[in-house]
């Protein structure tokens, strides 16, 4: 077993985003970076393909490096087992039903500890992404750098015996960061609130032709001419799935329409083929339904289908922050989501979309916004602006800047 | 046209939010909350809340959470019409905050301890501010700047100076009335309504009273 370090993407130049944010944004930025110059960073998390997480670091990790911090990334590694413990971790606290094994907790300690061994944390700031790799905190021992924690998880209602168990390893760093003020708990170090961002520049969000927009909806048979309506996300309890698809056939009863369910799978979500075959059965007999089960690489297909769709729907049943919500307003979509986790800091209730509580009001909304196109644009409309005001990558690298900043000055 | 002898200093302003243990969940609990918070709690939720608030109903914070999570429509007008302009300290906003909610209450008693919807998450702004290597000697100069602003930056100068200067006016305007002498011009940017306009809006608002004195 060895940490391993994902491949580097290709990013755009920091100045390439000015035409988006803004030139005044980028010059400060850099005023910023000028000030941390030359610290390094280490990130760390478990997965280096699939999820929102992987996402952000792969763009995220080029840039930091731009501006001048040095910066790596690295993979904790461990077999399907961990990773079942670490998935049943994450669905506990997310509140829903844990399985009490106490065994569970020594091979989450064990396997943290092979990967610790491995690895190095020499720089200015590590960075550990979300509760696998928690325990490697304890490489900080006899350490004067600075350690943060990044939640990406909505912990408002965590399953105790797992919260308690993990709160330990929170507690000795010098800062968390959270997507939204409600995963926050009683803990003895300070908790920002940092939003997680997409990169408008990427291949899942940049502008397409449409030709090749039309191109990949002919390529999964999906009608063109017809109302499209898709959740995109990895195949996932917590994604509600079969939610979607109980909505869907609502508002079929009224409307025709299609649903086009997208995503792949994650390394560290050996659950997925599980979900995926109940999502099968429960979409059987309706060819209207497509079950796009789509490999990581995937993003250029993701964007033609959110730029395809007359409505995105994100119907979890919880959710960190939810960054295909984001993505889809970014692209000017109408977006029915459920009111849960960070999907609160994106869509405001009829301002930049439509939250539901329950698959009959997301049909209904659903419906509501098919018979009413101009307000649906409306909607689209706000939530770009709001996601361009505070959800792009660019602000990710400049309120990571602005916390080491901080710890900086503190220890001084 | 005329030149200043101390030069004004652009800043790069940004902000954290840092969430605090305090989350009261009825009203008469906010207005204790209110009082004992730090004076960056309060800024955060009222001067900082200002420059991001062009999807909820208030700029107040306070004034947000009294309407959705209380329900309490005329307590959240009230609160919403609490000028910060009129404050240069925060224990006089603070006061005002206070006293709003008490006689509502007062007036209102069954509205003290109805739970809310969802706690009130108090938070406390970490503000980062770094000089830019942009100053300016004349006017033209400072249009230039403040074209070149971000808009938190901006927010920075035009807004929260009243608690740095402990003054009520803005940075731009307090260096026109003291570099340049032209008071008439300082008047006009400090009535640019930064309630009723976007930071967008403000910039423009600002520049546009700057323009016909550019010559002078």
């Amino acid at each position: 077993m060895s940490s391993q370090a994902p491949a580097q993407t290709s990013v755009p130049p920091l100045s390439d985003y000015a035409g988006i944010v803004g030139r005044p944004e980028i010059d400060e930025l850099w005023t910023l970076a000028k000030s941390l110059e030359n610290r390094t960073v280490k990130m760390v998390n478990s997965t280096a393909v699939g999820g929102g997480v992987a996402e952000i670091l792969n763009r995220a990790v080029p840039l930091f490096q731009e501006v001048g911090l040095p910066t790596t990334w690295d993979v904790i590694t461990g077999g399907e087992t961990f990773f079942s413990v670490t998935k049943a971790f994450h669905n506990a606290l997310h509140g829903m039903a844990y399985d009490d094994r106490p065994e569970w907790f020594d091979l989450f300690l064990a396997t943290n500890e092979e990967n610790r061994r491995r690895m190095k944390f020499d720089e200015n700031f590590v960075v550990i992404h979300d509760p696998q790799p928690l325990p490697l905190v304890s490489a900080r021992a006899g350490k004067t750098n600075h350690w943060l924690w990044r939640c990406h998880i909505d912990l408002s209602q965590p399953n105790e015996r797992v919260w308690e168990f993990l709160r330990p390893f929170v507690e000795k760093f010098d800062a968390s960061m959270f997507s939204s003020a409600a995963f926050t708990h009683s803990l003895p170090i300070p908790q920002y609130l940092i939003a997680p961002t997409i990169d408008p520049l990427a291949d899942k969000n940049r502008e397409l032709e449409p030709q090749f927009i039309r191109s990949v909806v002919d390529k999964f048979g999906i009608d063109a001419s017809r109302p499209i309506i898709s959740q995109i996300s990895r195949f996932d309890r917590l994604k509600d799935p079969l939610g979607v698809i109980q909505a869907y056939k609502m508002v079929k009863k009224y409307q025709d329409c299609q649903l086009v369910l997208a995503g792949g799978g994650a390394s560290d979500d050996p659950e997925g083929s599980v979900v995926y075959a109940e999502v099968q059965e429960a979409a059987k007999g309706d060819s209207d339904i497509f079950l796009l089960n789509l490999p990581p690489w995937s993003h250029l297909e993701i964007n033609a289908l959110q730029r395809a769709s007359t409505i995105v729907v994100q119907k979890s049943l919880r959710e960190g922050f939810g960054l295909t919500v984001t993505e889809a307003l970014w692209k000017r979509k109408p977006v029915v989501a459920s009111a849960v986790g960070g999907i609160f800091r994106q869509v405001f209730h009829k301002l930049t979309g439509m939250l539901v509580h329950s698959a009959e009001g997301c049909a209904y909304q659903i419906r509501y916004l098919l018979s009413n196109p101009a307000l649906a644009q409306r909607l689209g409309d706000a939530g770009h602006d709001h996601v361009k005001e505070n959800f792009l990558i660019t602000h990710t690298i400049k309120n990571y800047l602005l916390l080491f900043w901080l710890l900086e000055r503190n220890r001084q | 046209m005329k030149h200043a002898k101390e030069p004004f200093q652009f800043v790069a302003a940004s902000y954290l939010i840092c969430i605090g243990h305090d989350r009261p969940t009825t009203l008469r609990d906010l207005s204790q909350s209110i009082a004992r918070a730090s004076e960056a709690s309060i800024f955060c939720h009222t001067f900082h809340s200002l420059s991001m608030h062009h999807y909820s109903s208030y700029s107040s914070d306070f004034a947000q959470w009294a309407m959705a999570a209380c329900n309490e429509q005329q307590l959240a007008e009230r609160l919403g019409g609490i000028d910060i302009r009129q404050f240069v300290a925060i224990r006089d906003l603070r006061s005002a905050l206070v006293h709003t909610i008490d006689s509502y209450l007062h007036a209102q008693p069954r509205s003290s301890d109805r739970p809310a919807f969802e706690p009130f998450f108090f938070s406390e702004t970490r503000e980062i501010a770094l000089p830019l290597e942009m100053r300016a000697s004349n006017l033209t100069e400072l249009s230039e700047g403040i074209r070149r602003l971000s808009l938190h930056s901006l927010h920075f100068h035009f807004v929260n100076s009243r608690l740095r200067l402990h003054l009520r006016t803005n940075d731009f305007s307090h260096w026109i009335e003291k570099e340049l002498d032209f008071p008439e011009l300082a008047a006009r940017i400090d009535r640019v309504d930064f309630y009723t306009n976007t930071l967008q809006g403000v910039r423009d608002g600002i520049l546009e009273s700057i323009r016909p004195w550019i010559n002078r």
